[in-house]
């Protein structure tokens, strides 16, 4: 299994802050993506946004990332803190 | 779990509550005879451009992501300067127009370590600690919220560091 966080704009826009979904062969951030839209197709257009940033266990990833078992996938628009 | 990984790091504090700027300064103060620069910053809820009524933000954030950017930002900061104390905050949730949001304190022996990593600390926060503000604007008499965009001069000007 993997956790996938998401946050602001993207978690309103998902209503959706929080799952979890297993991973049978070692699989690719994108690849993880694709499964998401699979379940849900009305989310294609805002996980595929181009802005969208993903991290992984707390540090940022590109989308061609491997993720493993037990990983903490984060997708979340662009920072806008400080 | 990746948690474990990440020391307690007293530098940085991310928390809802206010801090008091005189406190923070006599921290960094204390006992601290070799570094004769103190530079601090600190970030406020501003009316935002375009719109005319901003009441609040609210922030939020990636617990435990945010603590390890910023402490990494701090370590670069520390390789790249002579530096003393480090202290950040960041404040979460929402805040009122004029609150305070951001600290960022540095002490070094001289003045110009202590400003050039300070405004280092500030311009990579802004860009890569993961923070969203959400701002509550009142329009046609309505109370509104939007999500902040980040802003391509905040990206630009970190890239003037490399």
């Amino acid at each position: 299994m993997i956790t996938i966080v998401f946050f602001a704009a993207l978690r309103e826009q998902l209503g959706c802050d929080q799952l979890k979904i297993a991973i049978n062969k070692p699989s690719t951030v994108d690849e993880v993506k694709q499964q998401l839209i699979n379940k849900h197709p009305d989310w294609q257009h805002l996980l595929h946004g181009e802005s969208i940033l993903c991290a992984v266990n707390h540090t940022m990833v590109s989308h061609d990332f491997e993720l493993k078992p037990g990983d903490e996938v984060a997708f979340f628009p662009p920072v806008t803190g400080g | 779990m990746v948690s474990t990984q990440i020391q307690e790091n007293l530098d940085v504090s991310i928390q809802a509550e206010d801090f008091s700027l005189a406190e923070e300064v006599a921290l960094l103060e204390k006992h601290n005879l070799n570094d004769g620069a103190v530079v601090t910053f600190t970030g406020r809820v501003r009316q935002q451009n375009n719109s005319k009524e901003v009441t609040s933000l609210t922030l939020e954030h990636y617990p435990g992501m945010t603590e390890k950017t910023i402490s990494a930002i701090i370590e670069t900061a520390r390789q790249r300067w002579s530096l003393g104390r480090i202290k950040v905050i960041h404040r979460i949730g929402q805040l009122s127009l004029g609150e305070q949001i951001v600290f960022v304190g540095v002490t070094s022996a001289h003045r110009q370590d202590a400003f050039a990593a300070n405004e280092f600390i500030m311009d990579f926060l802004k860009v890569k600690a993961p923070f969203w503000k959400k701002e509550q604007v009142i329009h046609n008499g309505v109370l509104c919220e939007h999500w902040l965009a980040a802003k391509k001069t905040d990206t630009d000007k970190a890239e003037l560091w490399r």
